[in-house]
């Protein structure tokens, strides 16, 4: 028993992991209807950014402020570049422009920074310690709490701010924001930037254990799965959708692969978000949309 | 010197307005072409044109326009196209392995026809689940059938490498195993295959799928069977790219591995379609084209500048940083693709040498 604990803990943990991807993602969603497959590349860029900046001797928070210019920066680029001249275009060109992105940032992350593997330390060792005689990994806990704080403050940005409203209004139709006076350019590149600062943190807590890496730019495929089973456009949904994606992904390569065989954790996740979409076709916490002709 | 003129060719019947070329001109043009490919080019051909850029092209065509009539011309995007490859390939190499003295012919046909249940099979929930929320299934396909085709060792025969060699090409009793059989096989399949997808395309179960791409809504209103016509474009789609795999495998690589059917195979035969035009079939093959020529012109590029010694791993990310930008520049600037480019300059022979 305590060993399922244990399992379940673990993968809720990894999970959290996964939300962090897929919240700045939902914030993309949400402000432009923009389906961004570049959210790992983002969070390879960010986090490459980073660990170079320190190993050439910056300090952490030098470091951070830096980078996160850099990414308001690429925000003002992504939207000058492409985002602005494909206004009205149908979602899945957008999507595939995003695509191109993704291709983009990480050719240009790796031709500037270099292939290698970085190590990263935040100060937080991967060792674990005990609860109730369950085993939990110290950055596992930091991470949580740290998604936590950060959902949270995204909630209140998108709910009670002005910008939160105007983001939501951008989101429901772009022409009628525009009409009203609000500034879709402005608000795309502060979505990015925020996005792009969500994929830093994402990053830094990901690149902590596995060390910055192309593959921190897959992360996005393990954040897809969680984003169909928690909806687009739901912050709280993206959370709940990482919880059950990594629970259940760390329960099935433990017990199921036992009989079908390992290494099942890479599809797992879509056969699971299939089944729910099968139940409810627009997430757990998705917007139904009316389809009208 | 009016390259294009319309002038007296007027249909009068069904049957020259549905031709394939309705103009005389593109008929010249085509057969010409045609000729050239069949005749011409296996005898002037180099091996290295052959099997580093003929094969390659003609199956990565294919392919893409077997993905082009699921989203160019259905309208149901997909992110799993080399997981149905990697289904073509490995069920027409178990057909010539399990069934003794079956033809390579046959093999592929029937590798096709797995593939397209398989598709079926993933294209199932499209009808419940819409958009976005359906590259999931794609994508369910694209993790899984990689790993189900090296978890289980009766997909490979239980090779303990997991690669396996493909059998000889040998078709009527002809061998095509040399670079030059090898590219005109797939090249007949391929105008076979090329002249289907045509047709179908102008029968009613085309105007069906575009239809159904346009807005599903409106399309199931005015009496289009939704499931049916979306399944059968997973079902032909998925067939196209089963017959590519196999040939990829068989005629291109000659080897039969899952890890050549990867994410970024499916990424690779999408982005064919974006560049070369959604919705058009030469554009599938411009796509490719372009595709296969890019990697080529960028190395020999860089070895002309830099020499040999340019590094390799730049030169990859380079090529990714290229891509992208064209793949935003196509869709900014011509979202149809090459194959629009291609329609411009015709329009411009129409009138040639006159500008307007």
């Amino acid at each position: 028993m305590n060993f399922f604990i244990e399992v379940l803990v673990g993968g809720l943990l990894a999970g959290i992991m996964y939300s962090l991807v897929a919240i700045g993602f939902v914030l993309i969603y949400r402000a432009s209807g923009v389906f961004n497959f570049a959210q790992g590349a983002l969070v390879l860029f960010s986090a490459l950014t980073f660990v170079s900046l320190v190993e050439r001797g910056l300090p952490f928070w030098q470091a951070f402020a830096i980078t996160a210019i850099v990414l308001f920066i690429l925000a003002v680029l992504i939207e000058r570049l492409v985002l602005r001249h494909l206004i009205n275009r149908s979602v899945i060109t957008l999507f595939m422009a995003t695509l191109g992105l993704s291709y983009i940032i990480e050719g240009l992350a790796q031709t500037v920074w270099g292939t290698q593997v970085h190590g990263l330390e935040l100060g937080i060792s991967d060792e674990p310690i005990e609860f109730f005689g369950i085993l939990i990994s110290k950055l596992d806990l930091f991470s949580a709490v740290v998604a936590g704080l950060m959902v949270i403050v995204l909630s209140l940005l998108f709910s009670k701010t002005r910008f939160g409203l105007s983001l939501r209004a951008v989101a429901d139709d772009p022409l009628a924001a525009q009409s009203i006076g609000i500034r879709l350019n402005h608000i795309w590149i502060i979505v990015w930037t925020v996005a792009g600062f969500v994929a830093l943190v994402a990053g830094l807590l990901w690149g902590a254990r596995l060390g910055v890496q192309f593959s921190l730019s897959l992360i996005v495929l393990k954040a897809l799965p969680v984003l169909i089973i928690g909806g687009f456009t739901s912050i709280s949904g993206a959370i709940v959708g990482g919880l059950i994606v990594g629970a259940s992904e760390k329960l099935a390569e433990i017990y199921l692969g036992g009989i079908i065989g390992g290494g099942l954790e890479n599809w797992f996740p879509y056969a699971l978000a299939i089944i729910f979409l099968l139940i409810r076709p627009s997430g757990l916490f998705g917007e139904k949309t009316v389809a009208r002709v | 010197m009016i390259f294009f003129s319309q002038a007296r060719q007027i249909t009068t019947d069904y049957r020259s307005e549905r031709r394939l070329f309705r103009l005389k001109q593109d008929r010249w043009v085509f057969w010409a072409v045609l000729a050239f490919a069949l005749i011409v080019i296996p005898r002037i051909g180099t091996d290295y044109w052959f099997s580093a850029i003929l094969v390659p092209f003609l199956v990565l065509g294919l392919a893409g326009l077997g993905l082009n009539i699921l989203t160019g011309y259905a309208g149901q995007l997909s992110l799993g196209s080399a997981a149905f490859m990697a289904v073509g390939a490995f069920a027409a190499y178990n057909f010539q392995l399990r069934i003794p003295g079956i033809s390579l012919l046959l093999s592929f046909f029937l590798g096709g026809i797995v593939t397209a249940l398989f598709g079926v099979l993933i294209g199932l929930p499209s009808l419940r689940i819409k958009g976005f929320y359906l590259i999931v299934s794609t994508l369910a396909a694209q993790f899984f059938v990689p790993w189900m085709l090296t978890q289980y060792g009766w997909f490979s025969n239980y090779s303990a490498s997991g690669v396996i060699s493909a059998p000889k090409l040998e078709v009527f009793g002809q061998d095509f195993n040399t670079p030059s059989g090898r590219y005109l096989l797939t090249l007949s399949i391929v105008i076979l295959l090329g002249f289907t997808a045509h047709r179908l395309i102008h029968s009613p179960l085309g105007r069906n799928w575009m239809a159904v791409r346009d807005m599903d809504t409106a399309a199931a209103s005015i009496g289009i069977p939704i499931l049916r016509t979306k399944l059968l474009a997973f079902a032909i789609s998925s067939f196209y790219l089963g017959i590519a795999g196999a040939l990829w495998a068989f005629a291109y690589l000659g080897t039969v591995e899952p890890d050549g059917f990867d994410l970024s195979r499916s990424f690779q035969i999408l982005f064919i379609i974006i560049i070369g035009g959604l919705g058009s079939i030469s554009g599938s093959f411009l796509g490719a084209a372009f595709i296969v020529l890019l990697p080529i012109t960028l190395s020999l590029g860089s070895t002309a500048l830099f020499g040999q010694g340019a590094d390799q791993a730049l030169l990859q990310n380079l090529q990714k940083i290229i891509f992208g930008s064209l793949i935003i520049f196509f869709l900014i600037k011509e979202p149809d693709g090459l194959a629009r480019l291609w329609r411009h300059l015709r329009e411009r022979l129409k009138l040639w040498p006159l500008r307007y």
